[in-house]
Protein backbone atom coordinates (compact mmCIF):
# COMPACT_ATOMS: atom_id res chain seq x y z
CA UNK A 1 0.00 0.00 0.00
CA UNK A 2 1.28 3.44 -0.89
CA UNK A 3 2.14 6.28 1.44
CA UNK A 4 -0.64 8.81 2.21
CA UNK A 5 0.83 12.31 1.87
CA UNK A 6 -0.11 15.87 1.01
CA UNK A 7 2.13 17.70 -1.42
CA UNK A 8 2.08 20.45 -4.00
CA UNK A 9 2.54 19.46 -7.64
CA UNK A 10 6.10 20.79 -7.57
CA UNK A 11 6.90 18.82 -4.41
CA UNK A 12 5.40 15.71 -6.03
CA UNK A 13 7.60 16.17 -9.12
CA UNK A 14 10.72 16.73 -7.03
CA UNK A 15 10.03 13.63 -4.93
CA UNK A 16 9.51 11.54 -8.08
CA UNK A 17 12.91 12.77 -9.28
CA UNK A 18 14.46 11.89 -5.91
CA UNK A 19 13.07 8.37 -6.11
CA UNK A 20 14.23 8.01 -9.74
CA UNK A 21 17.69 9.24 -8.66
CA UNK A 22 18.95 10.18 -12.15
CA UNK A 23 22.66 10.53 -12.97
CA UNK A 24 22.39 14.20 -13.93
CA UNK A 25 19.92 17.03 -13.33
CA UNK A 26 20.67 20.31 -15.10
CA UNK A 27 18.22 23.15 -14.56
CA UNK A 28 17.78 26.89 -14.39
CA UNK A 29 15.04 28.37 -12.17
CA UNK A 30 11.92 29.90 -13.68
CA UNK A 31 8.47 30.49 -12.15
CA UNK A 32 6.38 28.39 -11.55
CA UNK A 33 8.74 25.38 -11.80
CA UNK A 34 11.56 26.92 -9.71
CA UNK A 35 10.73 24.81 -6.66
CA UNK A 36 11.48 21.56 -8.50
CA UNK A 37 15.25 22.15 -8.95
CA UNK A 38 15.23 24.00 -5.60
CA UNK A 39 13.89 20.98 -3.68
CA UNK A 40 16.02 18.63 -5.77
CA UNK A 41 19.22 20.52 -5.03
CA UNK A 42 18.39 20.08 -1.31
CA UNK A 43 18.19 16.31 -1.87
CA UNK A 44 21.61 16.52 -3.54
CA UNK A 45 23.10 18.55 -0.66
CA UNK A 46 21.66 16.14 1.91
CA UNK A 47 23.11 13.16 0.08
CA UNK A 48 19.65 11.68 -0.53
CA UNK A 49 20.46 11.15 -4.24
CA UNK A 50 23.67 10.37 -6.14
CA UNK A 51 22.83 12.86 -8.86
CA UNK A 52 25.29 15.35 -10.34
CA UNK A 53 23.35 18.62 -10.14
CA UNK A 54 24.48 21.13 -12.76
CA UNK A 55 23.47 24.68 -11.85
CA UNK A 56 23.67 26.15 -15.35
CA UNK A 57 23.45 29.81 -16.39
CA UNK A 58 20.49 29.41 -18.80
CA UNK A 59 17.89 26.94 -20.01
CA UNK A 60 19.73 26.56 -23.32
CA UNK A 61 22.65 25.25 -21.28
CA UNK A 62 20.34 23.14 -19.12
CA UNK A 63 19.10 21.22 -22.15
CA UNK A 64 22.62 21.11 -23.64
CA UNK A 65 23.97 19.60 -20.42
CA UNK A 66 21.14 17.03 -20.41
CA UNK A 67 21.97 16.13 -24.02
CA UNK A 68 25.65 15.72 -23.19
CA UNK A 69 24.92 13.63 -20.11
CA UNK A 70 22.38 11.41 -21.82
CA UNK A 71 24.59 10.92 -24.90
CA UNK A 72 27.46 9.98 -22.60
CA UNK A 73 25.32 7.15 -21.24
CA UNK A 74 23.66 8.73 -18.20
CA UNK A 75 20.06 9.36 -17.24
CA UNK A 76 19.33 13.10 -17.35
CA UNK A 77 16.36 15.14 -16.13
CA UNK A 78 15.36 18.80 -16.04
CA UNK A 79 12.43 21.05 -15.20
CA UNK A 80 11.26 24.31 -16.73
CA UNK A 81 8.34 26.54 -17.77
CA UNK A 82 7.33 28.94 -20.53
CA UNK A 83 10.22 31.17 -21.60
CA UNK A 84 12.69 28.68 -20.14
CA UNK A 85 11.40 26.14 -22.63
CA UNK A 86 11.53 28.81 -25.35
CA UNK A 87 15.22 29.36 -24.65
CA UNK A 88 15.78 25.58 -24.90
CA UNK A 89 14.08 25.52 -28.31
CA UNK A 90 17.17 24.79 -30.43
CA UNK A 91 18.32 21.99 -28.12
CA UNK A 92 14.81 20.52 -27.73
CA UNK A 93 14.87 19.42 -31.37
CA UNK A 94 18.44 18.18 -31.07
CA UNK A 95 17.55 16.05 -28.02
CA UNK A 96 14.77 14.27 -29.88
CA UNK A 97 16.63 13.87 -33.18
CA UNK A 98 19.61 12.36 -31.34
CA UNK A 99 17.09 9.92 -29.83
CA UNK A 100 18.07 10.78 -26.26
CA UNK A 101 15.41 9.75 -23.72
CA UNK A 102 15.76 12.82 -21.48
CA UNK A 103 12.84 13.42 -19.10
CA UNK A 104 11.54 16.91 -18.34
CA UNK A 105 9.01 18.18 -15.85
CA UNK A 106 7.23 21.03 -17.65
CA UNK A 107 5.14 23.24 -15.39
CA UNK A 108 2.91 24.94 -17.91
CA UNK A 109 2.89 28.73 -18.03
CA UNK A 110 2.01 31.35 -20.64
CA UNK A 111 4.88 32.22 -22.96
CA UNK A 112 5.57 35.98 -22.99
CA UNK A 113 4.57 38.49 -24.03
CA UNK A 114 3.43 40.58 -22.49
CA UNK A 115 4.95 39.06 -19.37
CA UNK A 116 2.64 36.66 -17.55
CA UNK A 117 3.68 34.06 -14.99
CA UNK A 118 0.38 32.17 -14.87
CA UNK A 119 -0.88 29.01 -16.44
CA UNK A 120 -1.82 28.20 -19.97
CA UNK A 121 -0.48 25.63 -22.41
CA UNK A 122 1.31 27.87 -24.91
CA UNK A 123 4.73 26.55 -23.81
CA UNK A 124 3.84 22.88 -24.41
CA UNK A 125 1.99 23.66 -27.64
CA UNK A 126 5.05 25.49 -28.94
CA UNK A 127 7.03 22.24 -28.94
CA UNK A 128 4.26 19.87 -29.94
CA UNK A 129 5.98 19.08 -33.25
CA UNK A 130 9.49 18.72 -31.79
CA UNK A 131 9.50 14.95 -31.40
CA UNK A 132 9.05 14.85 -27.61
CA UNK A 133 6.47 12.60 -26.01
CA UNK A 134 4.04 14.81 -24.05
CA UNK A 135 2.04 13.51 -21.08
CA UNK A 136 -0.47 15.80 -19.35
CA UNK A 137 -1.44 15.56 -15.68
CA UNK A 138 -4.72 16.52 -14.01
CA UNK A 139 -3.26 16.89 -10.51
CA UNK A 140 -0.20 16.31 -8.31
CA UNK A 141 -0.85 12.55 -8.28
CA UNK A 142 -0.74 12.29 -12.06
CA UNK A 143 2.30 14.58 -12.32
CA UNK A 144 4.06 12.17 -9.94
CA UNK A 145 2.79 8.96 -11.54
CA UNK A 146 3.62 10.15 -15.07
CA UNK A 147 7.20 10.91 -14.02
CA UNK A 148 7.59 7.47 -12.44
CA UNK A 149 6.45 5.92 -15.75
CA UNK A 150 8.43 8.34 -17.95
CA UNK A 151 11.83 6.62 -18.17
CA UNK A 152 10.36 3.20 -18.90
CA UNK A 153 8.55 4.73 -21.89
CA UNK A 154 11.29 7.06 -23.15
CA UNK A 155 14.13 4.53 -22.81
CA UNK A 156 12.27 1.60 -24.42
CA UNK A 157 14.25 0.33 -27.41
CA UNK A 158 11.26 0.85 -29.74
CA UNK A 159 10.94 4.48 -28.61
CA UNK A 160 14.19 6.25 -27.56
CA UNK A 161 12.55 9.68 -27.48
CA UNK A 162 12.66 12.44 -24.87
CA UNK A 163 9.53 12.89 -22.78
CA UNK A 164 7.96 15.81 -20.95
CA UNK A 165 5.42 15.52 -18.14
CA UNK A 166 3.16 18.58 -18.08
CA UNK A 167 1.15 19.99 -15.18
CA UNK A 168 -0.62 23.33 -14.72
CA UNK A 169 1.52 26.11 -13.26
CA UNK A 170 0.28 27.37 -9.87
CA UNK A 171 -3.08 25.60 -10.22
CA UNK A 172 -1.52 22.23 -9.41
CA UNK A 173 2.18 23.11 -9.01
CA UNK A 174 1.47 25.32 -5.96
CA UNK A 175 -1.65 23.65 -4.56
CA UNK A 176 -1.25 21.28 -1.62
CA UNK A 177 -3.40 18.21 -2.16
CA UNK A 178 -3.64 14.60 -1.06
CA UNK A 179 -1.37 12.18 -2.90
CA UNK A 180 -0.39 8.54 -2.60
CA UNK A 181 3.36 8.03 -2.94
CA UNK A 182 5.04 4.76 -3.86
CA UNK A 183 7.73 3.29 -1.62
CA UNK A 184 11.32 4.16 -2.68
CA UNK A 185 12.39 0.55 -3.31
CA UNK A 186 9.34 -0.14 -5.46
CA UNK A 187 10.04 2.93 -7.61
CA UNK A 188 13.68 1.92 -7.97
CA UNK A 189 12.70 -1.55 -9.12
CA UNK A 190 9.97 -0.22 -11.44
CA UNK A 191 12.15 2.39 -13.14
CA UNK A 192 15.12 0.02 -13.41
CA UNK A 193 18.70 0.67 -14.39
CA UNK A 194 19.46 2.70 -17.52
CA UNK A 195 21.35 0.54 -19.97
CA UNK A 196 21.81 2.38 -23.26
CA UNK A 197 22.79 0.30 -26.27
CA UNK A 198 25.09 2.99 -27.70
CA UNK A 199 26.75 5.77 -25.70
CA UNK A 200 29.76 8.05 -25.89
CA UNK A 201 31.62 6.79 -22.84
CA UNK A 202 31.67 3.21 -24.13
CA UNK A 203 35.36 2.72 -25.01
CA UNK A 204 34.55 -0.59 -26.71
CA UNK A 205 32.46 1.17 -29.34
CA UNK A 206 33.67 4.63 -30.34
CA UNK A 207 30.78 6.56 -31.93
CA UNK A 208 30.00 10.06 -33.15
CA UNK A 209 26.75 11.72 -32.02
CA UNK A 210 25.01 14.40 -34.07
CA UNK A 211 27.26 14.83 -37.13
CA UNK A 212 26.24 16.34 -40.48
CA UNK A 213 23.13 14.69 -41.95
CA UNK A 214 22.37 15.96 -45.45
CA UNK A 215 20.06 15.07 -48.36
CA UNK A 216 21.11 11.45 -48.36
CA UNK A 217 20.01 10.61 -44.80
CA UNK A 218 18.04 13.22 -42.85
CA UNK A 219 14.70 12.21 -44.39
CA UNK A 220 15.13 8.55 -43.36
CA UNK A 221 16.18 9.61 -39.89
CA UNK A 222 13.03 11.74 -39.54
CA UNK A 223 10.92 8.77 -40.67
CA UNK A 224 12.57 6.69 -37.95
CA UNK A 225 11.71 9.37 -35.38
CA UNK A 226 8.11 9.36 -36.60
CA UNK A 227 8.02 5.57 -36.45
CA UNK A 228 9.32 5.67 -32.86
CA UNK A 229 6.54 8.10 -31.96
CA UNK A 230 3.96 5.76 -33.51
CA UNK A 231 5.35 2.80 -31.54
CA UNK A 232 5.37 4.83 -28.32
CA UNK A 233 1.59 4.39 -28.00
CA UNK A 234 1.87 0.66 -27.34
CA UNK A 235 4.83 1.13 -25.00
CA UNK A 236 2.92 3.76 -23.00
CA UNK A 237 0.05 1.31 -22.52
CA UNK A 238 2.40 -1.55 -21.65
CA UNK A 239 4.14 0.54 -18.97
CA UNK A 240 0.75 1.69 -17.66
CA UNK A 241 -0.27 -1.95 -17.17
CA UNK A 242 2.80 -2.66 -15.05
CA UNK A 243 2.19 0.57 -13.14
CA UNK A 244 -1.38 -0.49 -12.40
CA UNK A 245 -0.11 -3.84 -11.05
CA UNK A 246 2.15 -1.92 -8.65
CA UNK A 247 -0.25 0.84 -7.55
CA UNK A 248 -3.77 -0.07 -8.62
CA UNK A 249 -3.93 3.24 -10.50
CA UNK A 250 -5.03 2.79 -14.10
CA UNK A 251 -3.72 4.95 -16.94
CA UNK A 252 -4.47 4.92 -20.69
CA UNK A 253 -3.87 7.21 -23.63
CA UNK A 254 -6.81 9.22 -22.31
CA UNK A 255 -9.35 8.91 -19.53
CA UNK A 256 -13.05 8.49 -20.24
CA UNK A 257 -15.24 9.90 -17.47
CA UNK A 258 -18.92 8.88 -17.59
CA UNK A 259 -18.58 8.35 -21.34
CA UNK A 260 -20.60 5.07 -21.66
CA UNK A 261 -23.82 6.84 -22.65
CA UNK A 262 -22.53 10.43 -22.90
CA UNK A 263 -24.21 12.65 -25.48
CA UNK A 264 -22.48 15.94 -24.67
CA UNK A 265 -18.70 15.55 -24.42
CA UNK A 266 -15.92 17.93 -23.39
CA UNK A 267 -12.33 17.12 -24.43
CA UNK A 268 -9.59 18.84 -22.43
CA UNK A 269 -6.25 18.36 -20.62
CA UNK A 270 -4.59 18.95 -17.23
CA UNK A 271 -6.34 20.51 -14.22
CA UNK A 272 -9.45 21.66 -16.14
CA UNK A 273 -10.32 17.98 -16.52
CA UNK A 274 -10.83 17.81 -12.73
CA UNK A 275 -13.12 20.83 -12.77
CA UNK A 276 -14.97 19.21 -15.68
CA UNK A 277 -15.46 15.99 -13.68
CA UNK A 278 -17.19 17.99 -10.93
CA UNK A 279 -19.35 19.66 -13.61
CA UNK A 280 -20.25 16.30 -15.18
CA UNK A 281 -21.31 15.00 -11.74
CA UNK A 282 -23.57 18.03 -11.20
CA UNK A 283 -25.12 17.70 -14.67
CA UNK A 284 -25.59 13.94 -14.34
CA UNK A 285 -27.53 14.58 -11.10
CA UNK A 286 -29.90 16.72 -13.21
CA UNK A 287 -30.24 13.97 -15.84
CA UNK A 288 -27.94 15.53 -18.47
CA UNK A 289 -25.87 12.91 -20.27
CA UNK A 290 -22.55 14.71 -19.96
CA UNK A 291 -19.14 13.10 -20.33
CA UNK A 292 -15.45 13.98 -20.34
CA UNK A 293 -12.58 12.76 -22.47
CA UNK A 294 -9.34 13.79 -20.78
CA UNK A 295 -6.26 13.59 -22.98
CA UNK A 296 -3.24 12.19 -21.12
CA UNK A 297 -1.02 11.42 -24.09
CA UNK A 298 -0.93 14.43 -26.41
CA UNK A 299 2.22 13.31 -28.27
CA UNK A 300 1.91 10.74 -29.78
CA UNK A 301 -1.67 11.86 -30.44
CA UNK A 302 -4.13 8.95 -30.18
CA UNK A 303 -6.24 10.18 -33.11
CA UNK A 304 -7.94 6.92 -34.02
CA UNK A 305 -8.72 5.98 -30.41
CA UNK A 306 -10.11 9.44 -29.60
CA UNK A 307 -12.28 9.41 -32.73
CA UNK A 308 -13.65 6.00 -31.77
CA UNK A 309 -14.43 7.16 -28.23
CA UNK A 310 -16.42 10.10 -29.64
CA UNK A 311 -18.51 8.02 -32.09
CA UNK A 312 -21.63 7.95 -29.90
CA UNK A 313 -21.55 11.61 -28.86
CA UNK A 314 -24.16 14.06 -30.18
CA UNK A 315 -21.95 17.14 -29.75
CA UNK A 316 -18.34 17.68 -28.71
CA UNK A 317 -16.44 20.70 -27.35
CA UNK A 318 -12.64 20.68 -27.46
CA UNK A 319 -11.01 23.06 -24.95
CA UNK A 320 -7.63 24.55 -25.86
CA UNK A 321 -5.61 26.41 -23.21
CA UNK A 322 -3.48 28.03 -25.91
CA UNK A 323 -4.52 29.91 -29.02
CA UNK A 324 -2.69 28.85 -32.17
CA UNK A 325 -3.37 32.33 -33.64
CA UNK A 326 -3.92 30.67 -37.00
CA UNK A 327 -7.35 32.26 -37.55
CA UNK A 328 -8.94 28.84 -37.03
CA UNK A 329 -8.76 26.36 -34.13
CA UNK A 330 -6.41 25.47 -31.28
CA UNK A 331 -3.93 22.59 -31.53
CA UNK A 332 -5.96 20.02 -29.59
CA UNK A 333 -9.09 20.87 -31.58
CA UNK A 334 -7.29 20.42 -34.89
CA UNK A 335 -5.88 17.07 -33.83
CA UNK A 336 -9.24 15.82 -32.56
CA UNK A 337 -11.25 16.87 -35.62
CA UNK A 338 -8.68 15.64 -38.13
CA UNK A 339 -8.72 12.28 -36.32
CA UNK A 340 -12.52 12.25 -36.49
CA UNK A 341 -12.51 13.16 -40.20
CA UNK A 342 -10.03 10.43 -41.14
CA UNK A 343 -12.00 7.87 -39.12
CA UNK A 344 -15.28 9.13 -40.69
CA UNK A 345 -16.75 10.12 -37.31
CA UNK A 346 -19.17 12.91 -38.08
CA UNK A 347 -20.22 14.57 -34.82
CA UNK A 348 -20.75 18.35 -34.49
CA UNK A 349 -17.58 19.63 -32.81
CA UNK A 350 -16.67 23.11 -31.59
CA UNK A 351 -13.52 24.67 -30.18
CA UNK A 352 -13.13 26.92 -27.14
CA UNK A 353 -9.95 28.85 -26.38
CA UNK A 354 -9.94 29.33 -22.59
CA UNK A 355 -7.86 30.04 -19.49
CA UNK A 356 -5.23 32.13 -21.27
CA UNK A 357 -2.63 33.69 -18.96
CA UNK A 358 -4.16 32.10 -15.87
CA UNK A 359 -7.77 33.24 -16.42
CA UNK A 360 -9.64 31.12 -13.87
CA UNK A 361 -11.95 28.41 -15.22
CA UNK A 362 -14.84 27.45 -12.94
CA UNK A 363 -17.51 24.76 -12.82
CA UNK A 364 -19.94 27.47 -14.02
CA UNK A 365 -17.74 28.12 -17.07
CA UNK A 366 -17.65 24.43 -17.99
CA UNK A 367 -21.39 24.16 -17.38
CA UNK A 368 -21.93 26.94 -19.94
CA UNK A 369 -20.02 24.82 -22.49
CA UNK A 370 -22.33 21.84 -21.89
CA UNK A 371 -25.31 24.21 -22.22
CA UNK A 372 -23.94 25.39 -25.55
CA UNK A 373 -23.56 21.77 -26.69
CA UNK A 374 -27.11 21.05 -25.67
CA UNK A 375 -28.28 23.97 -27.86
CA UNK A 376 -26.23 22.65 -30.79
CA UNK A 377 -27.98 19.28 -30.50
CA UNK A 378 -31.37 21.01 -30.22
CA UNK A 379 -30.86 23.33 -33.22
CA UNK A 380 -28.83 20.97 -35.38
CA UNK A 381 -26.53 23.90 -36.15
CA UNK A 382 -23.07 24.47 -34.69
CA UNK A 383 -22.90 28.17 -35.55
CA UNK A 384 -19.39 29.53 -35.11
CA UNK A 385 -17.08 26.57 -34.32
CA UNK A 386 -14.24 28.83 -33.09
CA UNK A 387 -15.21 30.22 -29.71
CA UNK A 388 -13.82 31.68 -26.50
CA UNK A 389 -14.67 30.71 -22.93
CA UNK A 390 -14.33 33.20 -20.08
CA UNK A 391 -13.18 36.17 -22.15
CA UNK A 392 -14.63 39.67 -21.77
CA UNK A 393 -16.43 41.29 -24.68
CA UNK A 394 -17.85 39.52 -27.76
CA UNK A 395 -17.25 35.80 -27.89
CA UNK B 1 -19.73 16.52 -2.32
CA UNK B 2 -22.22 17.85 0.21
CA UNK B 3 -19.64 17.67 3.01
CA UNK B 4 -17.27 20.00 1.14
CA UNK B 5 -16.14 23.06 3.10
CA UNK B 6 -14.67 26.00 1.16
CA UNK B 7 -12.70 28.74 2.94
CA UNK B 8 -11.28 32.00 1.58
CA UNK B 9 -8.51 33.93 3.33
CA UNK B 10 -7.92 37.65 2.91
CA UNK B 11 -4.66 39.07 4.16
CA UNK B 12 -1.74 41.24 3.23
CA UNK B 13 1.59 40.01 1.92
CA UNK B 14 3.85 39.14 4.86
CA UNK B 15 1.09 38.37 7.39
CA UNK B 16 1.15 34.66 6.76
CA UNK B 17 -2.35 34.09 5.33
CA UNK B 18 -0.88 31.66 2.81
CA UNK B 19 1.01 29.80 5.54
CA UNK B 20 -2.13 29.69 7.68
CA UNK B 21 -4.12 28.16 4.81
CA UNK B 22 -1.41 25.53 4.31
CA UNK B 23 -1.32 24.78 8.07
CA UNK B 24 -5.11 24.38 8.09
CA UNK B 25 -4.84 22.02 5.11
CA UNK B 26 -2.17 20.07 6.99
CA UNK B 27 -4.24 19.78 10.15
CA UNK B 28 -7.33 18.65 8.23
CA UNK B 29 -5.22 16.17 6.23
CA UNK B 30 -3.98 14.69 9.49
CA UNK B 31 -7.56 14.05 10.62
CA UNK B 32 -8.06 11.95 7.46
CA UNK B 33 -9.65 14.53 5.17
CA UNK B 34 -9.10 15.31 1.52
CA UNK B 35 -7.70 18.81 1.27
CA UNK B 36 -6.62 21.62 -1.02
CA UNK B 37 -4.61 24.63 0.14
CA UNK B 38 -3.54 27.20 -2.43
CA UNK B 39 -2.85 30.90 -2.69
CA UNK B 40 -3.89 33.16 -5.53
CA UNK B 41 -0.61 34.56 -6.75
CA UNK B 42 -0.57 38.18 -7.77
CA UNK B 43 2.11 40.81 -7.35
CA UNK B 44 4.17 39.36 -4.50
CA UNK B 45 5.12 42.21 -2.18
CA UNK B 46 4.78 43.05 1.49
CA UNK B 47 1.47 44.69 2.29
CA UNK B 48 -0.35 43.92 -0.98
CA UNK B 49 -3.78 42.29 -0.57
CA UNK B 50 -3.52 38.52 -1.05
CA UNK B 51 -6.08 35.73 -1.18
CA UNK B 52 -5.61 32.08 -0.22
CA UNK B 53 -8.04 29.18 -0.29
CA UNK B 54 -8.90 25.87 1.35
CA UNK B 55 -11.17 23.05 0.28
CA UNK B 56 -11.74 20.32 2.87
CA UNK B 57 -13.86 17.25 2.21
CA UNK B 58 -14.43 13.61 3.16
CA UNK B 59 -14.26 12.73 -0.55
CA UNK B 60 -11.60 13.35 -3.22
CA UNK B 61 -11.67 16.94 -4.54
CA UNK B 62 -11.34 17.39 -8.32
CA UNK B 63 -12.29 21.06 -8.81
CA UNK B 64 -9.30 23.25 -9.65
CA UNK B 65 -10.53 26.82 -9.58
CA UNK B 66 -10.55 29.67 -7.10
CA UNK B 67 -13.42 29.81 -4.61
CA UNK B 68 -16.21 32.29 -5.37
CA UNK B 69 -18.95 31.00 -3.03
CA UNK B 70 -17.09 30.20 0.19
CA UNK B 71 -18.65 28.73 3.32
CA UNK B 72 -16.24 30.74 5.46
CA UNK B 73 -14.09 33.82 5.07
CA UNK B 74 -11.10 34.76 7.25
CA UNK B 75 -9.90 38.38 7.28
CA UNK B 76 -6.39 38.62 8.68
CA UNK B 77 -6.17 42.43 8.39
CA UNK B 78 -9.24 44.61 9.02
CA UNK B 79 -7.88 47.47 6.89
CA UNK B 80 -8.94 45.25 3.95
CA UNK B 81 -12.60 45.67 4.89
CA UNK B 82 -12.59 49.10 3.28
CA UNK B 83 -10.89 48.10 0.02
CA UNK B 84 -11.85 44.46 -0.64
CA UNK B 85 -15.38 43.03 -0.89
CA UNK B 86 -14.57 40.26 1.59
CA UNK B 87 -18.12 38.90 1.81
CA UNK B 88 -18.47 38.54 -1.99
CA UNK B 89 -20.27 35.24 -2.62
CA UNK B 90 -20.03 34.23 1.06
CA UNK B 91 -22.91 31.88 1.90
CA UNK B 92 -25.31 33.30 4.47
CA UNK B 93 -25.38 29.90 6.23
CA UNK B 94 -21.62 30.36 6.61
CA UNK B 95 -19.60 32.85 8.64
CA UNK B 96 -16.84 35.42 8.51
CA UNK B 97 -14.13 35.81 11.15
CA UNK B 98 -12.18 39.05 11.34
CA UNK B 99 -9.03 40.13 13.14
CA UNK B 100 -10.14 43.46 14.55
CA UNK B 101 -10.61 45.68 17.58
CA UNK B 102 -13.51 47.54 15.98
CA UNK B 103 -16.91 47.76 17.69
CA UNK B 104 -19.66 45.41 16.49
CA UNK B 105 -21.73 48.16 14.85
CA UNK B 106 -18.73 49.45 12.92
CA UNK B 107 -17.85 45.96 11.67
CA UNK B 108 -21.39 45.34 10.48
CA UNK B 109 -21.40 48.63 8.59
CA UNK B 110 -18.31 47.54 6.67
CA UNK B 111 -19.77 44.17 5.60
CA UNK B 112 -22.39 45.32 3.07
CA UNK B 113 -25.30 43.87 5.03
CA UNK B 114 -23.91 40.35 5.21
CA UNK B 115 -26.65 38.24 6.83
CA UNK B 116 -24.59 35.31 8.13
CA UNK B 117 -22.69 34.95 11.38
CA UNK B 118 -19.86 37.36 12.08
CA UNK B 119 -17.02 36.60 14.49
CA UNK B 120 -14.14 38.74 15.65
CA UNK B 121 -10.88 38.27 17.48
CA UNK B 122 -8.09 40.63 18.51
CA UNK B 123 -5.27 38.61 17.01
CA UNK B 124 -2.77 41.37 17.81
CA UNK B 125 -3.51 41.07 21.52
CA UNK B 126 -3.29 37.26 21.40
CA UNK B 127 -0.06 37.34 19.43
CA UNK B 128 1.61 40.03 21.57
CA UNK B 129 0.66 38.28 24.84
CA UNK B 130 1.82 34.82 23.74
CA UNK B 131 4.56 35.45 21.18
CA UNK B 132 5.66 38.98 22.02
CA UNK B 133 5.48 39.83 18.31
CA UNK B 134 2.68 40.41 15.84
CA UNK B 135 2.02 37.21 13.86
CA UNK B 136 -1.73 37.28 13.21
CA UNK B 137 -1.87 34.03 11.24
CA UNK B 138 -1.53 31.66 14.21
CA UNK B 139 -4.51 33.10 16.15
CA UNK B 140 -6.56 33.33 12.94
CA UNK B 141 -5.90 29.67 12.20
CA UNK B 142 -7.35 28.71 15.59
CA UNK B 143 -10.26 31.11 15.08
CA UNK B 144 -11.36 29.53 11.80
CA UNK B 145 -11.07 26.01 13.24
CA UNK B 146 -13.36 27.09 16.08
CA UNK B 147 -15.86 28.92 13.86
CA UNK B 148 -16.02 26.29 11.09
CA UNK B 149 -15.92 23.23 13.35
CA UNK B 150 -13.93 21.53 10.61
CA UNK B 151 -12.28 19.45 13.34
CA UNK B 152 -12.43 19.16 17.11
CA UNK B 153 -10.34 21.62 19.13
CA UNK B 154 -8.54 18.72 20.84
CA UNK B 155 -7.59 17.04 17.55
CA UNK B 156 -6.48 20.40 16.16
CA UNK B 157 -4.24 21.28 19.12
CA UNK B 158 -2.75 17.81 19.21
CA UNK B 159 -1.94 17.96 15.52
CA UNK B 160 -0.51 21.47 15.68
CA UNK B 161 2.10 20.47 18.27
CA UNK B 162 3.46 18.06 15.67
CA UNK B 163 3.29 20.65 12.89
CA UNK B 164 5.09 23.32 14.93
CA UNK B 165 7.78 20.86 16.02
CA UNK B 166 8.41 20.18 12.34
CA UNK B 167 8.07 23.79 11.18
CA UNK B 168 10.19 25.28 13.97
CA UNK B 169 12.74 22.46 14.22
CA UNK B 170 15.50 25.08 14.21
CA UNK B 171 13.90 27.43 16.76
CA UNK B 172 12.05 25.20 19.27
CA UNK B 173 11.77 28.12 21.71
CA UNK B 174 8.80 29.51 19.73
CA UNK B 175 6.73 26.29 19.83
CA UNK B 176 5.28 26.94 23.31
CA UNK B 177 4.32 30.52 22.42
CA UNK B 178 2.58 29.38 19.23
CA UNK B 179 0.65 26.68 21.08
CA UNK B 180 -0.40 29.25 23.70
CA UNK B 181 -1.49 31.57 20.87
CA UNK B 182 -3.74 28.82 19.48
CA UNK B 183 -5.23 27.99 22.89
CA UNK B 184 -5.85 31.63 23.74
CA UNK B 185 -7.35 32.34 20.32
CA UNK B 186 -9.82 29.45 20.69
CA UNK B 187 -11.13 31.22 23.81
CA UNK B 188 -10.92 34.81 22.55
CA UNK B 189 -12.96 34.49 19.35
CA UNK B 190 -16.38 36.04 19.93
CA UNK B 191 -19.62 36.52 18.02
CA UNK B 192 -20.53 39.95 16.71
CA UNK B 193 -24.15 40.72 17.61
Amino acid sequence: MGIRERLSGNEAAAIAMKQINPDVVAAFPITPSTEIPQYFSTFVSNGEVDTEFVAVESEHSAMSACIGAQAAGGRAMTATSANGLSLMWEMIYIASSLRLPIVMSLVNRAVSGPLNIHNDHSDAMGVRDSGWIQLFSENNQEAYDNLIMAHRIAEHKDVLLPLMVCQDGFITSHSIENIELIEDDKVKEFVGKYQPEHYLLNDKEPIAVGPLDLQGYLFEHKVQQAEAMRKAKDVILEVAKDFEKMTGRKYGLFEEYKMEDAELVVVCMNSTAGTTKATVDELRAKGVKAGLLKIRVFRPFPAEEVAKALTKAKAVAVLDKADSLNAVGGALFEDVVSGMFVSKVNVPTVNYIYGIGGRDTTVQDIESVYNDLSKIVENGDIGNPYRYLGVRGDK
Amino acid sequence: MSNLIEIRWHGRGGQGAKTASLLLADAAFNTGKYIQGFPEYGPERMGAPITAYNRISDEPITVHSNIYYPDYVVVVDDSLLESVDVTAGLKKEGAIVINTTKEDEEIKKLLNGYEGNIYKIDARKVSMETLGKYFPNTPMLAAIVKVSGVMSEEAFLEDMIGSFKHKFAKKPEVIDGNMKALEMALKEVSKVN
